[in-house]
């Protein structure tokens, strides 16, 4: 399996406050790698040390071997991953299906383009394909704001998807969704993402989520990683469990 | 746009020049300003589609009418389409360069920077007495239509056409460009900056270019003013000149690409008015209609306006 | 040697007057958050109330001249109690928590009606209060006539901010107003009087505006128009020094003042718009001013 992110000694304090330290991590293409850790661990952190938002005070990160320290979240982004958050980044005055269709047309290169339609009949077909896939489809006109916490959810998660990201790094997909469609939401992501081989990192504060959906689980504690394994093992061990207390 | 709006649009059009010929020529005049300043009005909503007020489009606006004047007066160009186009282009030049400044800043930043350029260059233009006429301006003589000189009286009838073939052509390519992904990518800057960039967008790339863009519906005001008025000075560059397409901006609001050019019209006509039956009273005549209209109009224009709440627009991202 | 001296004179008396223009309007953007463009409007109202008052004073020439001094703080003071509390009950009021732009038009559409409002109730004719200007003498400063009435407006503007501080940070009141600057939301649930602090603080600037106006009546003719460029005067001030601190309109007004003085008399041509491109620099370096207080959003 070949490795597309290659995270070494990633070190990131806030003050007297370690938010990374020396994290070193190897993700392979097509893993489902689930963080978990209690509040304050450096998840989001994480995810924004990566992926530009923050610049690292030590360490190296390399996505398919190229140098990511020093880009800006946009140029991270044209490399190939995608991100979603843990509030949903949405564009809440344009309707759910112009959301998507900018996002596909900025994967397309065609964001700079200003004469021809953003609603092109080809790129609209395509937007509705991928709401179907992620069952939005029927709010496709209305504003993004009018959708249910759920549905913000997912339309987050779809803009990242739409970019056809090799990599996605989700941050607590399922926080704020009622225990009722958590699964269910999850369901619809994992049959989306594995469907289409996007390796997939998620940050999750639900212990079920991660042991039902992800290969490998990463425990984050005081900006470092503890533990690197199978959720089946991990999450058994008593150590474990009350290094991350609070979840459940 | 389907066929009944394009219907729509082109009588509109053709009323629009049927009135020219029937219509007084003082009303005329009125219309032909209206339109002109309604172009620097378009450029303010731009703006504020990408999320961001403009308090220096006077800049702008007077660059373009400085440079006709210069070209017209010092360089002998005479022709009105060539003139057009100088305008714009000055006024762009000019905004590529502090755009480049500009587009790092957002908010009262934005606003408190452009006006600061904006006044900075009223005082060059009161300053350099010698090249600018200093307060006194530069009077504007008629421009040539395709080489040939026009008749005095045909003039005002013919700045009307002008002003309203370069407001028709600006309204479609404006248009066109906020149906595209530019268009939409701008207004996405608005709404959430953050997801821009998580989408691979440059920020600021979208503001530097909408910036510009404004700047040369701003500069091509210019040029219809002072071939509508005959005359220009500094006062274009003042703070009030652009606090006054940022009011009308306001009024007409930002959702719908031909609104200020309505409210510009509108603005034009009620100040006429109100100056000729009030003239020392008729600012506080348009300030009270302002306030009725923001306070009494339930829902009214302001829900236009008026962005999401704080809580809703680009969160907080750090975990 | 000469030429420094002249420059630092004029830059201390411009910064004294700089001072008084902007430090109103810092204090009502620090505490209700809004850029009150009405403000030299409300300079203007101050400069007539004053020119008025001494004016009618001065019909009696037995009079005892330096009261004239006292007249024209008490001009400010009326103008603020009279148009600060209904101004900010009957219209700001509504306006806080809204798009800032929306709040801006509201002002700016006060500037115009206070503009006529003041053509209406004093006519267009110039106001001649020159008798507070000459009263204190002439004093000669490296070979210049200097009035002793500058000095007494430096004064002021001393006394207007040390007064400020010491109300800001040596009173009760004072401490609810800071706390309301840090954190309008968290002093309401600290069981904060809101509105009172909010109409209090905005008469107070209103006051400040037209102090400043007051003082400049004797210096000038009083014509309508007058209150247009210190808008854009104080706005310039303030954004140097940072949004809402009274120090950082002090410190502006101090470095403006000074930077003009010495335009004006070594580089004549800078003069008009110097304050505009110290105010770029400003932005362009530290854009939340040299006392940060409001957040800069940068990318």
């Amino acid at each position: 399996m070949r490795a597309i992110l290659e995270v070494e000694n990633l070190t990131m304090h806030f003050g007297l406050i370690a938010a990374a330290e020396s994290e070193n991590v190897t993700v392979y293409e097509g893993e489902f790698v689930g963080i978990i850790g209690p509040n304050g661990a450096g998840k989001t952190t994480f995810l924004n040390l990566v992926t530009g938002y923050l610049r690292p005070q030590a360490g190296r990160v390399r996505f398919r071997g190229r140098d990511l320290i020093g880009l800006h979240p946009n140029q991270v982004t044209a490399l190939g991953i995608g991100r979603s958050f843990q509030i949903p980044q949405l564009f809440a005055g344009l309707s759910v299906l112009e959301n998507v269709l900018l996002a596909l047309a900025m994967a397309d290169g065609h964001g700079g383009d200003f004469w021809r339609r953003l609603h092109d009949p080809a790129r609209v077909e395509e937007a509705q394909r991928l709401l179907v896939r992620f069952g939005l489809n029927g709010h496709a006109p209305r504003p993004a704001a009018e959708l249910p916490e759920g549905g913000r959810k997912l339309l987050d998660i779809a803009l990242a998807f739409a970019l056809k990201p090799s990599l996605l790094l989700m941050d607590e997909p399922t926080s704020g969704v009622s225990a009722a469609e958590k699964f269910a939401l999850m369901d619809t992501l994992v049959a989306v993402l594995r469907e289409s081989k996007v390796t997939t990192i998620f940050v999750e504060h639900d212990m079920e989520v991660v042991r039902r959906y992800a290969d490998r689980v990463l425990v984050l504690s005081h900006g470092q990683i503890i533990a690197d394994g199978t959720p089946a093992v991990l999450l058994e061990d008593p150590e474990i469990r009350r290094a991350v207390a609070g979840w459940g | 746009m389907n066929r009944s709006m394009w219907g729509a649009a082109f009588a509109i059009l053709l009323l629009a020049i049927a009135l020219g010929v029937v219509l007084p020529s003082w009303v005329v005049f009125l219309l032909t300003l209206g339109l002109a300043k309604g172009l620097a009005v378009l450029s303010v909503v731009l703006l504020m589609r990408a999320g961001l007020v403009s308090f220096g489009q006077a800049l702008f606006y007077a660059a373009g009418a400085y440079a006709a004047g210069f070209a017209l007066r010092r360089a002998g160009i005479q022709e009105a389409f060539i003139l057009l186009l100088i305008g714009p282009l000055a006024a762009m030049g000019l905004a590529a360069l502090i755009g480049l400044i500009l587009s790092r800043y957002r908010e009262i930043f934005f606003g408190m920077l452009s006006l600061a350029f904006a006044m900075a260059f009223y005082g060059v233009l009161v300053k350099a007495y010698d090249i600018t006429g200093g307060t006194d301006g530069i009077g504007i003589p008629p421009p040539t239509v395709l080489m040939m000189p026009l008749a005095t009286d045909r003039l005002r009838l013919f700045t009307y056409y002008l002003a309203l073939g370069c407001v028709a052509v600006m309204l479609y390519l404006i248009r066109r460009y906020a149906h595209s992904p530019l268009g939409y990518a701008t207004r996405a800057v608005r709404e959430n900056e953050v997801r821009v960039a998580y989408l691979g967008g440059s920020v600021q790339r979208a503001i530097y270019l909408t910036y510009v863009l404004a700047a040369g519906l701003c500069g091509l005001s210019g040029v219809l003013v002072a071939f509508t008025v005959g005359h220009i000075d500094p006062q274009l560059a003042y703070w009030t000149t652009s606090g006054e397409f940022v009011f009308v901006a306001l009024l007409g609001g930002t959702s719908s690409v031909a609104a200020p050019l309505g409210s510009a019209i509108l603005y034009e006509v009620i100040k006429s008015y109100a100056f000729k039956y009030a003239p020392y009273t008729w600012q506080m005549v348009l300030g009270v209609i302002m306030l009725v209209i923001i306070f009494f109009l339930p829902g009214g224009l302001w829900t236009l306006v008026e962005r999401a709440p704080r809580s809703r627009r680009g969160q907080e991202v750090q975990g | 040697m000469n030429t420094l001296f002249i420059i630092l004179a004029d830059g201390l008396v411009y910064a004294s007057w700089l001072f008084l223009i902007g430090v109103g309007l810092t204090l009502i953007f620090g505490v209700l958050r809004i850029l009150n463009i009405a403000h030299g409007s409300l300079y203007a109202l101050g400069a007539y109330v004053g020119a008025v008052l001494v004016i009618a004073y001065f019909q009696d020439p037995d009079r005892w001249p330096f009261a004239s001094f006292f007249l024209l703080l008490v001009a400010a003071i009326l103008v603020g109690l009279v148009v600060g509390p209904p101004l900010e009950r009957g219209l700001l009021r509504r306006m806080y928590g809204r798009d800032p732009a929306l709040q801006l038009i509201v002002t700016y559409a006060v500037f115009l009606i206070l503009e006529d409002l003041i053509k209406v109730l004093f006519g267009v004719n110039p106001y001649y209060a020159y008798k507070p200007f000459g009263l204190l003498g002439n004093v000669s400063l490296a070979g210049v006539n200097y009035p002793y009435y500058y000095l007494l407006l430096l004064l002021v503007a001393i006394t207007a901010g040390v007064l400020l501080w010491f109300f800001v940070n040596r009173t009760r009141f004072g401490r609810l107003v800071i706390a309301v600057i840090h954190d309008a939301e968290v002093s309401t649930a600290l069981g904060i009087n809101l509105p009172r602090i909010y109409v209090t603080t905005f008469t107070l600037g209103v006051i400040l505006a037209a102090l400043g106006g007051a003082f400049t009546a004797p210096m000038i003719a009083v014509v309508p128009g007058i209150g247009v460029e210190v808008i854009v005067l104080a706005f310039a001030v303030i954004v140097i020094g940072g949004l809402g601190s009274p120090e950082g309109a002090a410190l502006g007004a101090l470095i403006v003042g000074l930077v003009r003085a010495a335009a004006v008399h070594l580089v004549p041509e800078l003069e008009l718009f110097i304050i505009y491109l110290v105010m770029a620099i400003v932005l362009l370096v530290r854009p939340q001013g040299l006392f940060a207080q409001a957040e800069v959003r940068r990318i």
